[in-house]
C-alpha cells in the first residue's frame, strides 16, 4: 500500500519488519537455526533473500550458523542470523571470533524468559549482559535495542551500517513482545536509505596489510577471492594478521579494538527522551520497558510530578556520560528492568552517586505496565 | 611430475610449530601438490581449518585462510562456498577437530554436499593440548587421559562421511603421499563435498606413549600394517582387526549444493516477478 511520501506503509511484525529491513540494509547472507520467538526472521529470509540474489541456509545448529555467518562476510557478504537465548548462548564463542578478527555481522536476539529453556514464548529483558559479556575475553562488541517496530525497521539498518563501518559484530537485542506486536511502519524506498559498507584497500595486494587501521581504528577489509589474500586467526595478530605474542603488539590490538568504539561513540550512541529539561526523577529504560516509561511520566506529568525519561536504543557502548550527565542534574533515576538487575548497574556506574538509583525487576514472564512505573515514581 | 610448492608457502613464518618427526608436513606437501598439479589461481583458493596442530598449518600458506574456531571450519567453510561458490575451499582439519567437537558439522557438511574438500590430519590424539584421547585413538592405546589404556573404539570416519552423503571418501597414510596426494587431488575435482583422511604420525605424543619408536618406525608401521581397500574386500573382517584401509572408497555424483540452491534463487526471482 503506498503511503506518505511515497513511502510503503506496511503493518508488520517486528520479525517481519527485521527481515525487510536487513534485505534493504544490503544483507546477502543469513544463517540459522529454529528457535522461538525469532524462527519468523528466518523464515521470511528464507523466502526474500534468493529474490534478490542472496543466500539463506538453516544449519545445524546455531554455532554453525555463526561460522557461517562469519564465513559469508569474509566473501564481503553482508551477513546476518537471529536467535533466542539458548541459541545467542551456543553463538558466544564464534561472536567473540568475529570480534576480534573485526568481521562485520549482524546477530538479532529475540530475548525470551530465561534461563535455560525458560518461558520460551515469554518476554524477558536478562540477556543485556551476555550481549556485553558472552564470549570470553575482552572485546569491541555494539548492541541496539528497539522498541517499537519502527525502530526495529531503522534500528535494523542501522546496526549493519555500525557493523560495516566499525567492522564489529552488531547485535539487536529485541523483547519477544516487539518482535511478534504488528505496528504500522512506513517502509521507505531503497534510494532513501543510507547504507554504509566495509573500507576497502587502497592500495595494490602487495602492500594490503588486512589489520592496518587508520586514523579511525577501523582496517580496510578485502573480500576474499578478489587478488587480496590474507589471513584470519582468533590468534593474537599483528598487522599483518599473522600470529603474535609479542606483548607491545598484542597491548596495541586490544586498545585499538576497544578504542575503535569508543571513538565512534557519539555516531553510534541513539536514544530517546522526554521531559528531560525540568525533571527532578527520571525513568531510564530500553526495549518494550521504555514504552511503559513513555507513558508512565506522561501520567506522572498529569498529576503534577516532575517525571521524565529517557530510552536508550543503544545498549553498547553504554552512554555513561549521558547518563551521568542526568544523574548529575536529578534527585533519582529510577531503572524498571525485565530481569534481576543490569541495566541498574550500569546507571549506578555511570551515576557515579551523584543522585539516588532506584531499581524496579519484574521476572514473571509479563512486561512492566505504566502504573507499576508510577507508582514507582510516586514512592518518594 | 614434480610440483615446486615454495610458491604457496608463507616462508617467512617458517620455521613451523610442528615438532620434529610430525606426519602434518607430509599431509600439507601432498596438498600443496595437488593444488599445484591443478593449477589453481592462489586468489581462488581458500583454506580453512580449526584449533590444533594440523589447523595451523593455514598460517604458512600463500592463499585465502581462515584459521577458525575448534571444531567450527566445516561451518565456516560452509558460509565462504555458498556465498562464494567460485572458489575452491579447502579445510584442514585435526581427528579431534572433525570427529569430536566437529563432528555433527562434518556430518551435516556431507549430507548438503556442500563442494568442499576436507582433509583431516588423523594422529589419533589431541597433538596441541599434549596427547589426551581422541575419538580416532583405537581401543587399548594410551593417551594422557587414558593411563590405563583406551576404553572407547574409534571412528570409521570414512564410512561415516560415506552413510552421511559425501560424494567422495578417500584415506591413505604419510606412508603413502604419492597415493594421498592423487586422492586430495581427486577429492578437489569432486563437486559435492570430499573427505580424504590422512593417517599421520604424532611421534611427541601417540608414538611415545604407545611405545612406537622413531617418526620412520611409526611410518614403517603404517606401511606395513596398511592393506588396499580391494584386498581388504577379499578378507574376513577379523584378519582386519588393527589394519588401516587405504584407497578410494566412494566416488558419487549426488548434486552440489549450491549448484541446487541456484535453481532456488531462479525460482525465487522467477516468483517475486510475478
Ligand atoms: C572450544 C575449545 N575446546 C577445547 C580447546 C582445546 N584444544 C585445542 S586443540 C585441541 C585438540 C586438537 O586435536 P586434533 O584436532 O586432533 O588436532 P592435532 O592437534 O592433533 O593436530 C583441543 C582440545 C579449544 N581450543 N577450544
Amino acid at each position: 500500500m503506498p503511503g506518505h511520501n511515497g513511502r510503503d506503509l506496511r503493518l508488520l511484525q517486528g520479525n517481519e519488519c527485521c527481515a525487510e529491513a536487513a534485505i534493504l540494509a544490503g544483507c546477502r547472507f543469513f544463517a540459522g537455526y529454529p528457535i522461538t520467538p525469532s524462527t519468523e526472521i528466518a523464515e521470511l529470509l528464507s523466502e526474500k533473500l534468493p529474490q534478490v540474489g542472496g543466500k539463506f541456509i538453516q544449519m545445524e545448529d546455531e554455532i554453525a550458523s555463526m561460522a557461517a555467518v562469519i564465513g559469508a562476510s569474509l566473501t564481503g557478504a553482508k551477513s546476518m542470523t537471529a536467535t533466542s537465548g539458548p541459541g545467542f548462548s551456543l553463538k558466544q564463542e564464534n561472536i567473540g571470533f568475529a570480534s576480534f578478527t573485526e568481521v562485520p555481522c549482524v546477530i538479532v536476539n529475540v530475548q525470551r524468559t530465561g534461563p535455560s529453556t525458560g518461558l520460551p514464548t515469554a518476554p524477558a529483558q536478562a540477556d543485556l549482559m551476555q550481549a556485553r559479556w558472552g564470549t570470553h575475553g575482552d572485546h569491541p562488541i555494539v548492541a541496539l535495542y528497539p522498541s517499537t517496530v519502527p525502530e526495529v525497521f531503522d534500528l535494523t539498518i542501522k546496526a549493519f551500517n555500525i557493523a560495516e563501518q566499525l567492522r564489529v559484530p552488531v547485535i539487536l537485542l529485541m523483547d519477544e513482545v516487539v518482535g511478534h506486536m504488528r505496528e504500522k511502519v512506513a517502509i521507505p524506498h531503497q534510494s532513501e536509505i543510507e547504507i554504509v559498507s566495509r573500507p576497502q584497500p587502497d592500495v595494490p595486494p602487495e602492500e594490503y596489510l588486512p589489520y592496518a587501521a587508520g586514523p579511525d581504528g577501523v582496517p580496510p577489509m578485502a573480500p576474499f577471492g578478489t587478488g587480496y589474500r590474507w589471513h584470519v586467526t582468533g590468534l593474537y595478530h599483528d598487522e599483518t594478521g599473522f600470529p603474535t605474542t609479542a606483548a607491545p603488539k598484542v597491548d596495541r590490538l586490544m586498545k585499538r579494538l576497544y578504542s575503535k568504539i569508543e571513538s565512534a561513540a557519539d555516531e553510534i550512541t541513539f536514544t530517546s527522551d522526554e521531559f528531560l529539561d525540568d525533571a527532578d526523577t527520571v525513568v531510564v529504560a530500553c526495549g518494550i520497558t521504555a514504552r511503559s516509561a513513555r507513558r508512565s511520566v506522561r501520567l506522572a506529568r498529569e498529576k503534577g510530578i516532575r517525571a521524565g525519561m529517557v530510552q536508550l536504543k543503544t545498549i553498547w557502548p553504554f552512554p555513561y556520560d549521558l547518563v551521568g550527565d542526568i544523574a548529575g542534574r536529578v534527585d533519582r533515576i529510577i531503572v524498571p528492568e525485565m530481569n534481576m538487575g543490569q541495566l541498574i548497574g550500569e546507571v549506578e556506574r555511570a551515576a557515579k552517586g551523584r543522585c539516588e538509583v532506584v531499581g524496579y525487576s519484574r521476572v514473571d514472564g509479563e512486561p512492566i505496565a505504566p502504573a507499576e512505573i508510577v507508582a514507582k515514581i510516586e514512592e518518594v | 611430475m614434480a610440483v615446486p610448492i615454495d610458491d604457496y608457502l608463507r616462508t617467512q613464518f617458517m620455521p613451523h610449530i610442528w615438532c620434529p618427526g610430525c606426519g602434518h608436513g607430509i599431509i600439507l606437501g601432498a596438498v600443496l601438490r595437488a593444488i599445484g598439479r591443478l593449477d589453481l589461481p592462489k586468489d581462488e583458493v581458500c583454506i580453512v581449518s580449526g584449533i590444533g596442530c594440523a589447523s595451523r598449518a593455514p598460517g604458512y600458506l600463500d592463499f585465502n585462510t581462515v584459521h577458525t574456531t575448534h571444531g567450527r571450519a566445516l561451518a565456516f567453510a560452509t558460509g565462504i562456498k555458498i556465498a562464494r561458490p567460485d572458489l575452491h575451499v579447502i579445510v584442514l582439519t585435526g581427528d579431534g577437530d572433525a570427529a569430536a567437537i566437529g563432528g555433527n558439522h562434518l556430518i551435516h557438511a556431507a549430507r548438503r554436499n556442500v563442494g568442499l574438500t576436507t582433509v583431516m590430519f588423523n594422529n589419533s590424539i589431541y597433538g596441541m593440548t599434549n596427547g589426551q584421547y581422541s575419538p580416532m585413538t583405537p581401543r587399548g592405546r594410551y593417551a594422557s587421559t587414558a593411563p590405563y589404556g583406551n576404553v572407547e573404539r574409534n571412528f570409521d570416519m570414512c564410512e561415516l562421511v560415506r552413510a552421511a552423503g559425501g560424494n567422495y571418501v578417500a584415506r591413505a597414510t604419510t606412508a603413502h603421499a604419492r597415493q594421498l596426494s592423487n586422492y586430495v587431488e581427486n577429492a578437489i575435482q569432486t563437486p559435492g563435498f570430499a573427505f580424504v583422511e590422512a593417517v599421520t604420525q604424532c611421534p611427541t605424543y601417540f608414538g611415545r606413549r604407545n611405545k612406537m619408536g622413531t617418526p620412520v618406525d611409526m611410518i614403517e608401521w603404517f606401511r606395513k600394517n596398511s592393506i588396499n581397500a580391494a584386498a581388504a574386500a577379499k578378507l574376513d573382517p577379523a584378519d582386519l582387526d588393527g589394519k588401516i584401509i587405504i584407497g578410494e572408497f566412494y566416488r558419487g555424483d549426488a548434486p552440489e549444493y549450491t549448484e541446487v540452491y541456484d535453481e532456488v534463487i531462479e525460482r525465487a526471482k522467477e516468483a517475486a516477478a510475478r
